[in-house]
């Protein structure tokens, strides 16, 4: 059987496996990293867009429309390549971070200014009657309601980013598919992708049922 | 938001002349626009410290707009609103004198992600600096007295509307405002629990809690309220006590408001 010994040979699936789990950490570790600075950022992104004075306003706008037109590859060829000529230079794990998280703050503002955009006016005049601030009305009335909104499309996105590491793999950084690819060029044999793909799926798609669920919760909650 | 300065010196003299007899609200010369359409002409309006005043006028009338204005939910065009002396304007201090004015909604507006406890204790919380302890005490005592202390770790959802209401009148208290606002507390309820929420809003009123109301229920401004008032086209067209009010009004469009009232 050719086709198995091309593509499912065990051997080399076996010989790749230390490189293949090793490259799946950085993975998960990029885009675990990318994910957190992005929530972080974005929300932040998300209230200037929405609240700040005219100009912060302005500026968010146009962030989020540049980030969210550009595409990551190019993005990461010019942090990695482009930026060592006005003197910052990045390692490939920190170029891949710095990129995907500026992308992944732009869409993740926008998922964040949906949510709050959909909490009813009479929540934030009740709160503003109470006489509560400006962030106690954020963390204690509308955030929190915001959250449960953005849970299916902010989860969409981390699933995005996750996917999205693999891209890093153009600046030289070990990651999984990277990894892959050495091992399928040392190894003469394509089975080491087969076994990335593999690992790809079992990353994500526990991910991808969550927004399932986490979209059927929300549908019965708000029936 | 532009609201014109017109009577910043009189109201100081007034106040130095007679303090007893100081309005608790002030509300001089009020106009609002919607784009084109004008919803108050120039309101004036002085409310008593304990005195409970019922507004009433068909809908469109600019009611609800003027008690909305009192503590700016609404932003107006000219004139001013004075709570206890101090002008209601954007800034600072507006969240301050918010604080001292309570409002109950037409649909409650409760807070949906928490319990009916931590509705009522989130204003003294966060607001009058009460820890989460003594914050919680002072709700569970209101949920008493609007009796649901019961309920005090459901969420609104599961509440029914009556209930609901009840705890939006809890939270209001709880920041111990100078003065109640009620925006049709009652107009979004089924038939059958607009008698609770009255009911309270009854024993409130006898407690000397100062309370302006809009509202349809014609049998609660008779028994409750010191005066009524009667708006109509963004003007204040009469107002008198009750008794005077429904038995012998002067105004024609009044006569015809209460006859279609009372008649369908």
């Amino acid at each position: 059987m050719e086709l198995i010994d091309t593509f499912f040979n065990l051997g080399v699936l076996r010989a790749a496996l230390p490189m293949l789990v090793q490259g799946l950490g950085i993975t998960v570790l990029l885009g675990a990293v990318s994910i957190v600075a992005g929530l972080v950022s974005g929300l932040l992104l998300a209230l200037l867009r929405l609240y700040g004075p005219a100009w912060a306003r302005a500026l968010a706008r146009v962030y989020i429309d540049v980030f969210r037109s550009i595409p990551l590859l190019v993005l990461l060829v010019l942090v990695y390549y482009a930026l060592p000529f006005v003197g910052i230079r990045l390692s490939s794990f920190a170029s891949a971070a710095t990129a995907l998280t500026l992308v992944s703050c732009a869409y993740t503002a926008e998922i964040f200014r949906a949510g709050i955009e959909a909490i009813p006016k009479g929540q934030f005049e009740a709160a503003e009657a109470i006489g509560l601030g400006f962030v106690s009305t954020m963390r204690d009335v509308v955030l929190p309601q915001a959250f449960r909104i953005v849970t299916p499309p902010l989860t969409s996105n981390c699933i995005n980013v996750l996917k999205d590491t693999a891209l890093a793999s153009v600046v030289a950084m070990p990651d999984l598919l990277k990894q892959a690819t050495q091992a399928q060029a040392l190894a003469a044999n394509p089975t080491p992708l087969i076994g990335a793909a593999v690992l790809y799926l079992l990353l994500l798609m526990p991910l991808v049922r969550l927004v399932g669920y986490f979209e059927a919760r929300h549908r019965a909650a708000t029936q | 938001m532009t609201i014109n300065d017109r009577s910043g010196s009189d109201n100081t003299t007034d106040k130095a002349t007679d303090l007893a007899m100081q309005p608790l609200i002030r509300i001089r010369n009020l106009q609002k626009h919607y784009g084109r359409f004008q919803a108050l002409h120039g309101v004036d309006l002085d409310i008593m410290p304990g005195e409970v005043v019922v507004v009433v006028g068909p809908s469109g009338s600019g009611k609800s707009t003027l008690i909305r204005c009192i503590n700016l939910l609404e932003p107006y065009q000219g004139g001013e609103v004075l709570v206890d002396g101090e002008r209601v304007q954007a800034g600072r201090a507006l969240a301050r004198v918010r604080a001292e004015v309570g409002m109950v909604f037409q649909s409650f507006n409760l807070f949906p992600h928490l319990t009916a406890l931590r509705n009522v204790a989130l204003g003294p919380l966060r607001v009058r600096g009460l820890s989460q302890a003594q914050a919680d005490e002072r709700a569970r005592a209101l949920l008493a007295k609007v009796g649901l202390a019961e309920q005090a770790d459901k969420r609104p959802s599961q509440l029914s509307g009556g209930q609901q209401q009840r705890v939006a009148i809890a939270r209001a208290l709880a920041m111990e405002p100078k003065v109640l606002l009620f925006d049709e507390p009652t107009s979004a309820l089924d038939p059958e629990m607009v008698g609770e929420v009255l009911d309270v809003m009854q024993s409130l009123a006898r407690s000397g809690v100062t309370m302006v109301i809009v509202t349809h229920e014609m049998g609660f401004a008779r028994r409750v309220a010191d005066r009524v008032v009667f708006m109509e086209g963004g003007r204040i067209v009469e107002q008198a006590p009750p008794a005077e009010f429904f038995a012998s009004p002067r105004e024609e469009r009044t006569r015809a408001f209460l006859q279609a009232v009372f008649h369908h």
